[in-house]
């Protein structure tokens, strides 16, 4: 008999039941809440009189909608009365419930992807879901962990369980060594753009090869962050000492005797040798360089060597379609080089790229240099309190202000906007997050995604270049 | 939930592939704490021609006239034809709610993103996976006859066309069941309540660490 895959043994091992229909009911270890996917689901308890089936399961952050600027005078300070409202009903809601819940000014707080690993509140070997597809970040820390809708969120809360079905498994194999200058966000990029935004439905990706096992937590985390943006509700990274030596002494992480039997337990959550995947796909990490992307799909991306794609080069027509509307919104011309594209923005943040280590890749670049007099703003937002607290720590806040970007409190930012950190109409911007839709930043926006030292490139030359000409 | 049992509506053809989340109800909407009111924003950005804001009125905003559900005869539409990929990024249920609360009732495509495709039978909206020969045979269709409707079976699985053509489609036996019924998903799986406490006990012998840490 062929070995298992990770997620094979992960789905396993929380299986409940299974239903005649083949779908199952697994159980769900942790659940992380924020302000916008959650309101209705407490509600939908009251209104049924349930309770959350184990308090001890959950832990809470506001991060969408909370202001990014000094917010010392609390909620109620909020301007927007609607965001307000959403950050308090999210207190409230916890409070109520007796859930844990890092407020918005507790140190500890910030994107909930970012604030639970680095808590210990999602183990490897565990099962986690979160209102928000960008769950598939924790799979990097050998946890099987799904973004789920909100009616998944007050079904976890009521239930511990969630009803799904087996997926299936794909392999994303980066074997080699990554150049200067590449980072696991144009790695991930680059596998966006080769298998497509949809390539990985249904499927669960585990990324292995040498490239991954040679990979920090953090860029694990930033590549599994983004394998929804390839279709893939999880993706997963097998654990290995890396892993545990990143769990070691964090606040949630067992102590003890329970440490020293979860590191037995954590070391055999790899695929075994001899596991077969339904896809594989493979990929000589010499070919990645740093990425960018020219149009409103993840998918729509370049090396920054390459240029803006030209639709006669394509045959099939909704393809046809997709580019020409992409160059039409993000004013585009066909074989444009990528580094001639103008920049009014540069955003560096978001759950894919605001960690200790992407504040690092930035600060090396922005060193000694000057933001560009054409970029309006340049905005470096921490993913969390204690990342903001590690940065300056180090120093990394007063090189990005000397060099004239804004450092901000933690949030989610300009991400997806939803707090007052947006594009105007129009504007081109450089960004760490993860999706380039239409006004996904703001109305009109125009979003291209880099990695931080890219984004970072960026702002202090006005334009894209390749980020190696500033790092030699 | 609604139920679903059988439905005969206007088909809108919305002929473009990979439509988010984000465009299907934008950021600014998703700060409402509540279920419903949604479908007056439902494709704000390709619907009107301004940026919307949340606790707006809509009426007398300028209008995508070019937009297929601005067109006359796509009005009261509660079938929605789309291109593949259908529903792909962000997890907000927030764009089921919107499409429900504008009226449609089901959304046939050749491919969705998963986990939009399963927040529709939270909330009785039905999405029905056709082969693209069969997406393009509709999409023509509805292009060329006005008030074009079509009926959908749910029980015996079939999209049938005002010829009388009969499409069938699969779906989960559980999910069937749930719409076709009505029923809620949590009172349901509370019935296996005595499983999931076994589990969770097996669970606790096994990773204690999992239990009691965080508080």
């Amino acid at each position: 008999m062929a070995g298992q895959t990770l997620y094979d043994k992960l789905f396993e091992s929380h299986l409940v039941r299974t239903n005649e229909d083949g779908s199952s009911l697994i159980y769900i270890d942790r659940q992380v809440l924020h302000e916008v996917t959650s309101p209705q689901a407490f509600e939908g308890l009251r209104l049924a009189g349930r309770k959350p089936w184990r308090v001890d399961a959950n832990i809470a952050t506001p991060d969408h909608n909370v202001p990014t600027t000094e917010r010392s005078g609390g909620v109620d300070e909020i301007v927007d009365p609607v965001s307000k409202i959403q950050v308090k009903t999210l207190d409230e809601n916890c409070d109520e419930f007796g859930i844990l819940e890092f407020k918005m000014n507790d140190h500890r707080q910030g994107i909930v992807h970012v604030m639970a690993p680095e808590q210990g509140a999602i183990l490897p070997g565990s099962t986690a879901v979160c209102g928000d597809s960008h769950t598939a970040t924790l799979g990097a820390l050998g946890a099987l962990a799904h973004g789920v809708g909100t009616s998944e969120v007050e079904h976890v809360l009521a239930t511990q369980c969630l009803i799904t079905k087996q997926m299936r498994n794909m392999l994303v194999r980066v074997d080699g060594e990554l150049g200067l200058g590449v980072t696991p966000k144009d790695v991930v990029l680059h596998v966006i753009g080769v298998i497509g935004t949809a390539g990985g439905t249904g499927y669960a990706i585990e990324f292995g090869g040498d490239v991954f096992r040679a990979m920090s937590m953090e860029g694990r985390m930033t590549v599994c962050n983004m394998a929804i943006e390839a279709g893939a509700r999880v993706g997963l990274v097998s654990v290995d000492q890396i892993t545990i030596d990143y769990f070691e002494g964090r606040p949630f992480s067992p102590k003890g005797e329970h440490w020293d039997a979860a590191v037995a337990e954590w070391s055999g959550l790899v695929s075994d040798t001899d596991a077969e995947f339904d896809a594989v796909v493979e990929i000589n990490a010499a070919d990645v360089e740093p990425q960018v992307t020219w149009g409103t799909s993840p998918e729509m991306v370049v090396g920054i060597s390459g240029q803006v794609p030209n639709p006669d080069a394509e045959k099939d027509k909704v393809k046809v379609d997709g580019i020409n509307r992409a160059l039409k919104y993000m004013g585009l011309q066909a074989d444009q080089k990528i580094t001639d594209i103008q920049l009014d923005r540069v955003f560096i943040g978001s759950c894919t790229n605001s960690r200790i280590e992407d504040l690092r890749d930035a600060a090396k670049v922005v060193e000694g240099r000057k933001v560009a007099e054409n970029i309006i703003q340049a905005l470096v937002v921490p993913g969390s309190g204690l990342v903001k607290a590690q940065a300056e720590k180090e120093g990394l806040d007063k090189i990005f202000v000397a060099a004239g970007l804004e450092w901000r409190e933690p949030g989610c930012s300009m991400c997806l906007a939803m707090n007052p950190d947006k594009l105007g109409n129009g504007e081109h911007c450089a960004s760490t997050s993860n999706r380039n839709f239409e006004g996904r930043q703001g109305f009109g926006g125009r979003t291209h995604l880099v990695s931080p030292a890219m984004a970072a490139a960026a702002a202090v030359t006005g334009h894209f270049i390749d980020v190696r000409e500033l790092i030699k | 939930m609604n139920k679903f049992t059988l439905h005969t509506g206007i088909a809108a053809p919305m002929d473009r592939a990979n439509i988010d989340t984000d465009m299907i109800i934008p950021k600014q909407f998703l700060k409402s704490i509540k279920r419903s009111g949604f479908g007056k924003n439902l494709f704000d950005e390709l619907r009107y021609l301004d940026e919307g804001q949340p606790d707006q009125s809509c009426e007398g905003r300028p209008l995508n006239e070019e937009f297929v559900l601005n067109q006359a005869r796509y009005q009261g539409a509660s079938v929605l034809l789309a291109r593949e990929n259908f529903g792909c990024g962000s997890s907000r249920e927030h764009a089921p709610w919107a499409l429900d609360d504008y009226g449609f009732r089901s959304v046939i495509a050749p491919s969705f993103a998963e986990i939009f495709y399963n927040n529709c039978f939270k909330n009785g909206l039905l999405p029905i996976v056709l082969h693209d020969d069969k997406i393009d045979q509709l999409f023509n269709e509805a292009a060329a006859t006005e008030g074009y409707q079509l009926t959908i079976d749910l029980d015996r699985q079939l999209v049938v066309t005002p010829s009388g053509e009969e499409m069938s489609f699969s779906i989960d036996d559980f999910r069937k069941h749930c719409l076709l019924n009505g029923l809620d998903d949590i009172g349901l799986t509370l019935q296996h309540g005595d499983d999931i406490r076994a589990y969770e006990e097996k669970r606790r012998q096994q990773a204690p660490w999992l239990f009691g840490a965080i508080k």
